[in-house]
């Protein structure tokens, strides 16, 4: 398959590859996909107190469209605002890196470990606003 | 000895032409142009000796008659001519046709052909070695079968049929027997006589032969094969496949037989499969959640079709890109569907989206086998760390327990 330069420089060179601690407080993860469709993305953000991303982390079992849309939303996302990672669009990421059409759910897979990951986020600090500080 | 990349480990798709079989052909594309057709001069008399010729080449490298061998433009127009030629010529007879489901798509594809033509097929199912037993074709036998067609050897996991045992089922219950035998040619001995075998589909360029020319073995006596010609004209090839002779491509064909032939008398098969088992040797000590897919006792020597899970496939060829060689992946088919050969054998759609196909060739040395272990060793490992579900599998975590959300 016919690939963009800038889809094979993210494949050959993943940004922010690696993990954050999933049980942090202030770490959202987000594990989208399925083994049995060929993809499966890990995604975490550390989020500050003032809802900034101050790391982002990727794991992804995928195609080389999956790994670099994953790489490249980790890119897009650091030091931004939770808001800014939440208006996201899978559009973005296909556009940025020109995918094939039958690679576009790579990117569709992209977007929604951000908003797994944000929701994960979420939860616990609810959770940890309803748990009376000692 | 350095190598030079990129390394062509993928010789189930096609071979390289060999230099030697290049050096026959020339001659019939310059000073040898004649139709083979034209009897009156020279330049056709040329032409057809070599025609002839070819065909005793052919004819050798499987056990038959030369008269039994037509010329097509390929396996795929070999496995449509022997298929949907019988079924036609003996619809009178029967319209069942027994066949696999690991069967080539030339094959599937003519059987289903058939189907808008009121025949009625019965795909038998793989056991995970991937073979198809003598005992399933005799069950699936029914009054009115007339033709099963089973592989010699799988393109993809390179397991070989019991094609002899197959045969005699069918010659037993007078059903035509059909072998797509492209894979098989030049690594496994065939008579077929012997193995009972009837149509048989015969392709150059898997054995270092040219592209676009192959043959049909026809079966002349006790019992003889007749069929319904697909593609008509001049009256070529005894009326079965009309059209001018490619004698170039022809002389091809016959001089990849005799190399084929020799192959399976001169120990290149041995080095073959001590380079495929190289290979896979070393992967093996490298890395560990390695799976073969199908039987390794009945295999091709010159296949390896392996899974290396948590992997995806498409994205370790990406990686791997100096070693050309396929993969069941989704991900590299235009369909998103991992191939159906392994899903076939029952093998989990996880594994066969990390699986990979090697084709250990005639021109591949011990230095290029290396290079490729080094090579997948360093990508799989790189990928690995990558890969979220490595992750959990060394966390202890079993993946089946896991929800996943399918999309």
């Amino acid at each position: 398959m016919a690939y963009s330069d800038k889809l094979i420089e993210h494949y050959e060179n993943p940004r922010n590859m690696g993990s954050l601690d999933k049980n942090a407080d202030d770490v959202g993860t987000g594990l989208v996909g399925a083994p049995a469709c060929g993809d499966v993305m890990k995604l975490q953000l550390k989020i500050n107190d003032d809802g900034i991303i101050e790391d982002a982390k990727f794991k992804t079992f995928g195609c080389g469209s999956a790994i670099a849309s994953s790489s490249l939303v980790t890119e897009m996302v650091k030091g931004k605002s939770i808001d800014f990672a939440e208006g996201i669009k899978n559009t973005m990421i296909a556009e940025e890196l020109a995918l094939p059409p039958v690679k576009i759910h790579c990117s569709v897979l992209a977007e929604d470990a951000i908003k797994a990951a944000i929701a994960d986020y979420r939860k616990k600090q609810a959770e940890r606003a309803a748990t009376p500080s000692e | 000895m350095a190598v030079t990349l990129p390394i062509y480990l993928d010789n189930h798709a096609t071979t390289p032409l060999d230099p030697r079989v290049l050096d026959e052909m020339l001659p019939y594309l310059t000073q040898h142009f004649g139709n083979a057709a034209s009897r009156n001069h020279s330049f056709g008399w040329t032409a057809n000796e070599a025609v002839e010729r070819a065909r005793e080449q052919v004819a050798a490298l499987i056990g038959a008659d030369p008269k039994e061998i037509i010329f097509t433009s390929g396996a795929t127009e070999s496995d449509n001519l022997g298929i949907i030629g019988a079924a036609r010529f003996n619809s009178k007879k029967g319209k069942h046709i027994i066949t696999s489901k690991l069967e080539h798509k030339a094959v599937l594809d003519s059987c289903h052909a058939l189907e808008s033509e009121g025949f009625e097929i019965t795909f038998l199912d793989s056991d995970p070695d991937g073979i198809v037993k003598p005992a399933q074709v005799e069950a699936a036998i029914r009054p009115d079968t007339v033709l099963c067609a089973i592989m010699m050897a799988n393109n993809e996991i390179g397991t070989i049929n019991p094609i002899a045992e197959i045969g005699a089922v069918c010659r037993r219950h007078n059903v035509i027997f059909h072998v797509d035998a492209v894979q098989a040619l030049g690594r496994v001995a065939i008579d077929v006589t012997a193995m009972n075998v009837d149509l048989m589909a015969i392709s150059a360029h898997k054995m270092y032969g040219p592209k676009g020319i192959g043959a049909l073995y026809v079966r002349r006596g006790r019992p003889r094969i007749r069929l319904e010609p697909l593609i008509h004209g001049g009256g070529h090839e005894r009326g079965l496949r009309s059209g001018t002779l490619p004698v170039h491509q022809i002389v091809g064909l016959g001089a990849a037989a005799k190399y084929a032939l020799e192959a399976l008398q001169n120990g290149e098969n041995d080095r073959i499969r001590a380079l495929r088992d190289r290979l896979w040797e070393g992967l093996q000590k490298n890395l560990d959640h390695l799976y073969i897919n199908g039987s390794w006792e009945h295999r091709l020597p010159n296949n390896l079709n392996c899974s290396f899970a948590y992997v995806e496939g498409e994205a370790l060829m990406m990686g791997i890109k100096a070693i050309a060689c396929s993969s069941g992946s989704a991900c590299t088919s235009a369909s998103l569907e991992p191939s159906y050969v392994l899903r076939a054998l029952g093998v989990d759609v996880e594994l066969a989206h990390t699986s990979m196909r090697f084709g250990v060739g005639r021109f591949n040395t011990e230095e290029e086998i290396d290079f490729a272990i080094e090579l997948i060793t360093e990508k799989v490992r790189w990928l690995r760390q990558m890969s979220p579900l490595y992750e959990l599998v060394q966390e202890g975590v079993d993946l089946k327990t896991i929800q996943w959300a399918a999309h």
